[in-house]
């Protein structure tokens, strides 16, 4: 007889927290939760509805962190009225996690914070709570009954995803980073190819990538429709940890025979910058079929990109450059530590002094929240997400993603560039 | 008791999300303004939609952010309900919460013209296409989902668990 398969992260995770044996992807299951992230675009309303039907309270106010990070600093007195209530109700709540106004992006803040730790099942009010699985955690999104819901009971349902598993070869060359390794991906597999799935990646250049890099990835994996998106807990993911927790963490991955639905590999080595056109992420194309597109603004930020790392690859791009004449150059860290590591090592100055305008730390236009908006007929590149119609401001403008070297190039130029071209030493 | 809508199609394709429903830049605006941009990638829907009409639509409806004000728009449209290919996950999973009628149909594209009636029998997940007189059958959803629907919503659920843990 056959050996039973083994489990994927997902599996193990859901098995666990649902205290079964075993869980076969397909199965509905109910889950007791171990961390819930809540953010000021859905903690007041959630609160709310628990207390339009009388509930005032939270299952473990230890377990719940909540982040001020789509609207800051307030931007309308109807906004800062909002945030108000959220310091109010974290009180009243005994929410001692609580980080406000220009500590950072929730996606950031989290794993900076040691709050996300392998072998958890976490659920975060936002679509981009995927990131948490950088550190080999299962995380996901729902929205604002839902979180009101498991704010109070401390869990939920579950379908147990099939895992597709993205095999990670090669070396990424130079001014290619990790999210042009997604856009790639996305152009290959587009964005149906994770729906009610989670994705595990894996592979030698996974094994070395950074945190940073893995961050990135887990994050845009929800454009592939990713429902938990992982990387098996290493020694990296101990020692970003360490640094961050005194709370014991374990190496964590799938089991040794754990089945996958399906396998894709990609070679890094052969990814070149790549760009997603309006209106959808994978619309995608390499760098050089965009060069005469004009930009009339350019942004690095967002939970996606706008790590430290991401800052300091810009800014060795933009090191004695200018920002073009007729193109806004918008920089917005991802959170205040990464604002404080970037001023330290020199990153922002570079940025500054070619003419960057700097944002507080949180999501900034991202979602056309914040301050950085487009206007109608405009053109922007982005380091971000999602360039829907309408996300990032008018319904009439064009957003263009990619990684924050070719922003920054595009930024040099005043249109979408080749961010090779600008690397020290050249094209080599 | 079981829940049957009737309504007329309004067809959408592949990949609409959330942003469409809930457009960022209507967010906090009066809801005679956020009437009409939800859903403006239709060109007739905004100015045509009656109370009651339906949604067919293609692959991943709902893709995209996790804002609960999308399937909440729908339903305050009175949109009856969507019956799509398939759905982004947190759409799905925000409709049943707030007992929103979903159901995912494969071949529910090509079944529907636009303007068609349709009738789901969310119960039994069933669609039929009242125009031609045909019928094709969904997804079934768990016993435990429809019962959340069946109860009005997670927070009608909560509020009678929470009744009974009391007494
Ligand atoms: S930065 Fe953008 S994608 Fe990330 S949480 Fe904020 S609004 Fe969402």
């Amino acid at each position: 007889m056959a050996a039973k398969a083994g489990m994927t992260m997902a599996e193990r995770i859901l098995a666990r927290a649902a205290g079964r044996a075993r869980v076969k992807p397909g199965e509905f299951v109910t889950a007791k939760v171990d961390l819930v992230m809540a953010n000021d675009a859905q903690f007041p309303q959630s609160c709310k509805a628990l207390e339009d039907i009388g509930l005032k309270k939270v299952f473990d106010p230890d377990r719940i962190v909540v982040v001020i990070d789509h609207w800051v600093p307030a931007n309308t007195p109807m906004v800062a009225e909002m945030h108000r209530g959220i310091r109010a109700q974290v009180k009243e709540l005994g929410i001692r996690h609580f980080y406000d106004a220009g500590v950072g992006i929730e996606h950031k803040v989290i794993p900076e914070k040691g709050h996300a730790l392998p072998g958890q099942l976490i659920v975060g009010s936002d679509s981009h709570s995927t990131t948490y699985g950088a550190l080999g955690a299962a995380s996901t999104g729902i929205g604002l009954t839902e979180l009101a819901y498991v704010m109070y009971t401390g869990k939920l349902w579950f379908q147990v995803p099939p895992t597709i598993r993205f095999n990670l070869t090669g070396r990424l060359a130079r001014g290619v980073s990790p999210k042009d390794l997604m856009l790639a991906l996305l152009a290959r597999h587009t964005t149906q190819v994770a729906q009610y799935k989670s994705v595990e990646f894996g592979g030698p250049a996974a094994a070395a990538m950074d945190m940073e890099g893995r961050l990135t990835l887990a994050n845009i994996s929800s454009e592939m429709g990713a429902k938990f998106s992982m990387f098996a807990a290493d020694a990296t993911t101990l020692a970003y940890l360490h640094a961050r927790t005194e709370a014991p963490v374990h190496a964590f991955g799938p089991e040794d025979d754990a089945e996958y639905e399906a396998v894709h590999g990609i070679d890094c080595s052969t990814v070149e910058p790549q760009v997603a056109a309006p209106h959808k992420p994978d619309n995608v194309k390499n760098v050089s079929e965009f060069a005469s597109v004009r930009v009339d603004q350019a942004f690095i930020g967002s939970c996606t990109n706008a790590h430290a790392g991401d800052l300091q690859r810009a800014a060795a791009i933009m090191k004695g450059r200018k920002v073009a004449a007729g193109t806004r150059f918008l920089v917005i860290p991802a959170s205040h530590e990464v604002m404080v590591e970037a001023m330290k090592n020199g990153s922002l100055a570079v940025l500054v002094e070619a003419g960057a305008m700097v944002g507080t730390p949180g999501c900034g236009p991202c979602a056309g929240g914040s301050t950085g908006v487009l206007g109608p007929g405009e053109t922007g590149i982005a380091s971000t997400n999602r360039n829907f119609k309408g996300r990032g401001g008018s319904t009439e403008s064009f957003l263009y993603l990619a990684s924050p070297e070719t922003v920054a190039a595009s930024a040099i130029e005043g249109r979408i560039a080749d961010p090779r071209k600008y690397l020290p030493g050249g094209m080599q | 008791m079981s829940l049957v809508v009737r309504g007329r199609a309004w067809k959408f394709g592949d990949d609409i999300n959330t942003d469409y429903m809930a457009p960022g830049f209507v967010k906090n605006q009066p809801w005679e303004l956020v009437k009409k941009a939800i859903l403006h990638v239709h060109p007739g829907f905004t100015a045509g939609f009656r109370p009651g009409d339906v949604i067919v639509a293609g692959e991943n409806f709902g893709c995209g952010s996790s804002r609960e004000a999308a399937p909440a728009n729908l339903k305050r449209l009175e949109v009856g309900c969507v019956v799509a290919e398939s759905f982004g996950r947190i759409f799905l999973r925000n409709s049943i919460a707030i007992a929103f009628p979903v159901l995912i149909c494969k071949g529910i594209s090509r079944a529907f013209e636009e303007g068609e009636q349709l009738e789901l029998d969310f119960d039994r997940s069933l669609v039929k296409n009242l125009t031609r007189g045909t019928e094709l059958a969904g997804t079934p959803l768990p016993p435990e989902l429809v019962r959340i629907v069946a109860a009005g919503g997670m927070m009608q659920l909560l509020k009678q668990e929470a009744a009974a843990a009391a007494r």
